[in-house]
């Protein structure tokens, strides 16, 4: 058998796999889409009803606010975490990493420890300070389990900038908020990019911690859900789930552009 | 400066207090007699044993189908990789980024096209191979991108007609030159993908049945019907199987990035 044969053989399964269950599926989801009664108008539609309208921008300004949250938080531990070294810094890191194993599922019940009716701050707080319902606790979720993902994403970026130019432009004079803001933050851009991508992506397509808080907040995947479970409304479970994931593959495949890879996993 | 500094130390503690805390209620919770009482009301293993009766077909659920997607990954993705890393060019990169969709496109999306498709196959959708597909889906990146990165790492073209010109055949070159070369990568994709398999629930919550619960269909259950001590010593079990899978990952990927410097 020549090598050149044996190469090619090696693709075989994995184009037979991607072929039947990737490619095949999303044409047959999007065809689905027009199968309703609206036929192609569906998406029009979608612009025009305004439950669908207002859920779609929920999503959007939740996954922002948890996108700025998350960018925050992680960059100044990041670069914390970078620039010291003590003891228990490992420990720190881990436990800053440790969510990235759970399953939105899992996030959601962690919200509901903290905030739910026997929560932490319902028991600690009189008062009854009862949160993990509203579309706060649902926040609180998606930045539970943006943070590992952005600090990851912002420590690689930030170990690879060299310490000597920051201390360049304390000498000539620079006070601390200028380093950060001319030295610091430009550098960390492309990670910043990046890894905001992800935790945008990421919250516009999370589902099990929206599904475990069971918040009467409407948001896309949950609004798929019930179209397709409870109103059968099959055709507008498709069309919704097109855009929804049309719009988070290219915010991710734009920020790849800006820089190295993103992977954005479960939630 | 100083200020500063302390400024970020206790953003730092703040953020892994956040992330730490509610788990460790978690623990304490599926340990207490009553949760409502708190720890004074004693320690027990009672919700452990009485999850262990109602979900442990849960658990080997989805044990089982972790080690038949690793099986499925290391089968499709690995030959696929080399493949890839022999021909890396524009053609490669599209196929990598087509593979690659599962990671962008949400897991409910991607459940709802597959239900689409293959939903009125009964034999097939009601079958725990219905969940593998997803789970594969969703993992066969991973793996493929782990072995890549250090198949491009390592100069693969001279090791080959090395190994070419004292005989070898592609097969032999394959499992004798290409594989012990890719270990550390296959392993950190490896973990990668029983990690991730374990914990998958947004796909798998539309492709399960009543009778094929996994682990994570099985706490979104406890979540929303059991007590909170079950479903605290559920997400207990739930930790004491993924936070050794996933610093084992952690070690590997690293190591494995070494590789690739």
């Amino acid at each position: 058998m020549s090598s050149r044969l044996f190469v090619a053989l090696c693709l075989v399964p994995l184009a037979v796999f991607a072929l039947t269950f990737l490619a095949l599926p999303i044409v047959r989801l999007i065809l689905s889409s027009g199968e309703g009664e609206a036929g192609w108008g569906i998406y029009l539609q979608i612009l025009q009803t305004p439950r669908y309208l207002t859920t779609l921008v929920q999503t959007v300004l939740v996954s922002l606010a948890v996108t700025a949250a998350a960018l925050a938080v992680s960059t100044t531990a990041g670069v914390f975490l970078t620039r010291n070294h003590f003891r228990g810094r490992s420990v720190l890191l881990s436990i800053l990493t440790l969510p990235l194993a759970f399953p939105g599922v899992v996030v959601g019940f962690m919200i509901i420890l903290l905030g739910g009716r026997q929560g932490l701050f319902n028991t600690l707080l009189p008062g009854h300070v009862v949160f993990a319902y509203s579309i706060f606790g649902l926040f609180l979720g998606y930045l539970y389990f943006s943070i590992p993902r952005v600090l990851l994403t912002v420590m690689a970026a930030a170990e690879k900038i060299d310490p000597a130019l920051e201390e360049a432009a304390r000498t000539l004079g620079a006070p601390q908020h200028r380093v950060v803001l001319d030295v610091l933050l430009p550098a960390l851009a492309p990670a910043l990019i990046a890894a905001g991508a992800i935790a945008f992506a990421t919250a516009m397509g999370a589902f099990g911690t929206a599904f475990t808080l069971a918040t009467n907040i409407d948001v896309l995947p949950m609004v798929i859900y019930t179209e397709f479970t409870l109103s059968a409304n099959i055709a507008m479970a498709a069309a919704l789930s097109v855009c929804l994931g049309l719009v988070t593959w290219v915010i991710l495949f734009v920020a790849r552009m800006f820089s190295g890879t993103t992977v954005a996993a479960g939630g | 400066m100083r200020i500063g500094k302390a400024l970020q130390l206790a953003v730092t503690l703040l953020a892994a207090a956040f992330l730490l805390v509610p788990t460790i209620q978690s623990v304490l919770a599926g340990l207490t007699v009553n949760y409502f009482q708190g720890l004074k009301s004693g320690l027990t293993l009672k919700w452990v044993i009485e999850v262990w009766a109602l979900y442990s077909g849960s658990i080997f659920l989805s044990l089982g189908i972790a080690l038949a997607c690793l099986v499925m990954t290391l089968l499709i993705g690995v030959p696929a990789a080399y493949a890839m890393a022999r021909n890396p060019g524009r053609l490669t990169r599209a196929l990598e980024e087509f593979i690659s969709l599962p990671l962008a496109i949400p897991g409910l999306a991607l459940a709802l096209a597959l239900l689409q498709l293959y939903g009125s196959y009964k034999g097939f959708r009601l079958s725990w191979t219905f969940i593998l597909v997803g789970h594969v889906l969703y993992t066969l990146p991973f793996m493929v991108r782990a072995v890549m990165s250090v198949l491009a790492a390592i100069d693969l073209k001279t090791l080959e007609e090395g190994a070419a010109s004292l005989g070898a055949g592609p097969a032999r070159r394959f499992v004798d030159i290409v594989i012990p070369n890719a270990l550390p990568g296959i392993l950190a994709g490896a973990l990668t993908v029983v990690t991730l398999s374990i914990g998958e629930f947004n796909l798998t919550w539309m492709l399960h049945t009543p009778y094929l619960k996994t682990l994570p269909v099985g706490l979104a259950d406890s979540y929303a019907s059991m007590r909170l001590e079950i479903a605290s010593a559920y997400t207990l079990i739930f930790f004491v199987m993924i936070v050794p899978l996933l610093l084992a990952m952690q070690w590997a990927s690293a190591r494995a990035q070494r590789i690739t410097r």
